[in-house]
């Protein structure tokens, strides 16, 4: 990102809070009026729009994609709409290739099928397609890509080098249940004892994933459908200063089952330095009811360790 | 298209396996070099530069060929150890590369365009699109098909693509989409994608607790085993969790693939080569594995039926699977 000269003033850019994709299976109407409260009330930039977990669960939701982009974009929010993150079937394929050819609209690549057909226009690219170092981001970039969500497991130290070589604005997931994997196979169903293909939607019942535990009763992991994720939520409330300072200003929050008004308003008083991190974290534990919360892979150690002002309200 | 004779491609580890493999009848041997810039970056295995080129020499004294893998993808900033590798490797004489990263493939594209480019596993390019995106960009030559995809899947999508398929067919088994995973980074701090190692040995502890032995990844249980029980490595997606007040091998039981019984069917399919996961295993597994699929493969193209190969008794013990080809297993 490159620093603003403005006049004998040196100005870097105004950081953005961004929406991510809600990953859960939500009600239809619950979901339609969390976008109705985020367009009204929550201070961000771009919200991101769209199934990217499970194509078995994308035609509940599209009856109210044109109401809810529609209030967002008056709201004064850019809406960018997210293509899935692993296609397989048919009808994925199908699906995936319909988003990319909407025209006038910006559109999230979660798969390499999307980046094939985003290529040559403006696009963003999710944390599902893989962006390690500069030679990729080098490739993606004279593809049209704008707008980088990256990995949740990349180091300080990536992010800097990426930040470095960047021409594209980079963003970071800051808060949300990391996604740390996907798969053919559904094991909310095979919890429940269902195949994929008659899964009765159980993801339903697990608006903020599904609990895994290990033998000895620690949570480890959350599933969502075919997704696995982080039984911990992601923090880098503690951290945004330092992203700054790499050149990294867009900042992504996941949805999680929970007051997200808030946790943007948190954010954005902390960019604003109207409050401290520390207080921030003690505020956002008391919003997610005690989920503990993460952020080792920043510091290049594991993924599920707290460090920095998150530390106390770590696993 | 139809293959009329499915190409035997197998793991070596060590030289001593590369040979073996030679020797068993392998039609491609794939290795790599003793770094991260490979997906079995475990100690003690691998290849030096000395070694590559005398396998190279080895496999094509005998009408074998030898891939790469360089199936990581580079960390930022220090992409320096990946470029050396691709070099290297096309200047040994490599039949080919293997490999995942985007800026990897450019790089070799460029620097050494006339070495063989195959898409890796860990791209998990899993749908017609997506391969084309490699195929038209990269001119990249054979897939690895991600084992996420059903036989009648292989044989539709094989129709849409105008490349060479390569499947695997035996061995360890990802439940997860390949190359997108990072369960095993989120409990040890080692990624496999950038260091080449899932649920490393580096990390795993076994417990002795009176009545069971429980296994562990990093800080956390991953099993536990009564005394009647073999305590099995704790591969992060094969272990026993609890879910629903049930516990169970949620993601996976720790199984193995054996998809020798869809060997005619892939075949039919239109795939070009059958892989054979295990660059960790010992020359003596290698040779008799190579050794059996070496005759399922030609019985295949003779429009024989396969025989009884025996091949369970080599799986140490672990279940068998056919995994994603039949489509029950979602």
């Amino acid at each position: 990102m490159p620093i603003i000269k403005d006049g004998n003033k040196i100005m870097t850019p105004t950081s953005k809070i961004n929406l991510g994709p809600n990953l859960f299976n939500w009600a239809p109407e619950k979901l339609r009026d969390f976008y109705y409260k985020i367009a009204d009330e929550a201070p961000v930039d771009t919200v991101f729009l769209g199934e990217v977990v499970c194509s078995k669960r994308l035609p509940f939701f599209a009856q109210h994609i044109p109401d809810v982009a529609e209030r967002l974009t008056n709201a004064g929010k850019r809406v960018i709409f997210s293509t899935l993150a692993l296609v397989l079937t048919k009808r994925e394929v199908e699906l995936t290739r319909e988003l990319c050819e909407m025209e006038d609209v910006l559109i999230e690549a979660n798969d390499l099928s999307a980046c094939a057909k985003l290529s040559g226009r403006d696009h963003a690219i999710g944390p599902f397609v893989n962006i390690y170092n500069e030679g990729t981001l080098k490739v993606m970039e004279q593809q049209g890509a704008k707008h980088i969500s990256l990995a949740g497991e990349l180091s300080r130290s990536s992010l800097s080098s990426l930040a470095k070589a960047a021409t594209s604005d980079l963003e970071v997931q800051v808060f949300g249940r990391l996604p740390l994997a996907i798969s053919a196979r559904c094991y909310h169903a095979r919890s429940h004892g269902l195949a994929k293909d008659s899964c009765q939607y159980v993801c339903d019942k697990d608006p903020d994933g599904m609990d895994l535990d290990t033998l000895d009763g620690d949570p480890f992991l959350s599933v969502n459908g075919v997704q696995t994720m982080s039984y911990t939520c992601a923090n880098l409330i503690g951290e945004l200063s330092d992203l700054q300072s790499l050149g990294i200003h867009n900042f992504r929050l996941s949805p999680q089952d929970t007051d997200m008004v808030e946790v943007a308003k948190i954010f954005r008083n902390v960019l604003d330095e109207k409050i401290e991190p520390i207080e921030a974290s003690a505020k956002l534990n008391e919003l997610m009811n005690g989920m503990p919360f993460a952020n080792g892979f920043y510091y290049a150690t594991e993924g599920v360790k707290a460090k920095g002002a998150i530390e106390e309200f770590g696993l | 298209m139809k293959t009329q004779k499915l190409e035997l491609v197998c793991p070596a580890g060590t030289p001593a396996a590369l040979r073996a493999a030679v020797d068993a009848g392998a039609d491609t041997v794939y290795c790599g070099f003793r770094d991260a810039t490979n997906a079995r970056n475990f100690p003690g295995l691998n290849f030096s530069r000395e070694e590559l080129g005398a396998g190279i020499q080895y496999a094509a004294d005998h009408g074998s060929k030898v891939l790469v893998a360089l199936n990581t993808y580079p960390e930022a900033g220090n992409p320096e150890a990946w470029h050396k590798a691709v070099c290297d490797a096309a200047d040994l004489g490599a039949h080919a590369l293997i490999m995942a990263d985007i800026g990897l493939l450019a790089y070799a594209a460029e620097h050494r365009p006339d070495t063989r480019r195959h898409l890796s596993v860990q791209a998990s390019a899993s749908n017609p699109d997506a391969i084309r995106y490699y195929t038209d960009t990269f001119d990249v030559k054979r897939v690895v098909l991600p084992r996420v995809l059903t036989v009648p899947e292989i044989a539709k999508l094989n129709k849409e693509i105008n490349v060479e398929t390569e499947v695997f067919v035996f061995g360890g088994l990802c439940v997860m989409a390949e190359g997108r995973c990072s369960l095993s980074s989120y409990a040890t701090g080692q990624s496999p994608n950038m260091n080449g190692v899932c649920s490393p040995a580096s990390h795993v502890r076994y417990e002795d607790k009176g009545n069971k032995m429980v296994s562990k990844l990093g800080d956390f249980t991953i099993n536990a085993f009564s005394e009647s029980e073999a305590a099995g490595y704790p591969t992060l997606c094969k272990g026993r969790f609890s879910t629903q007040d049930k516990v169970s091998y949620l993601f996976e039981d720790p199984t193995s693939l054996n998809a020798v019984e869809f060997l005619p069917e892939l075949m039919e399919a239109g795939v070009t080569a059958l892989k054979i996961e295990g660059r960790q295993r010992g020359k003596a597994y290698i040779a008799q594995v190579v050794k059996s699929f070496r005759i399922a493969a030609d019985c295949a193209a003779r429009g024989e039926a396969i025989p009884d190969l025996g091949l369970e008794h080599i799986t140490e013990g672990q279940r068998e699977t056919t995994g994603a080809y039949n489509k029950r297993w979602q």
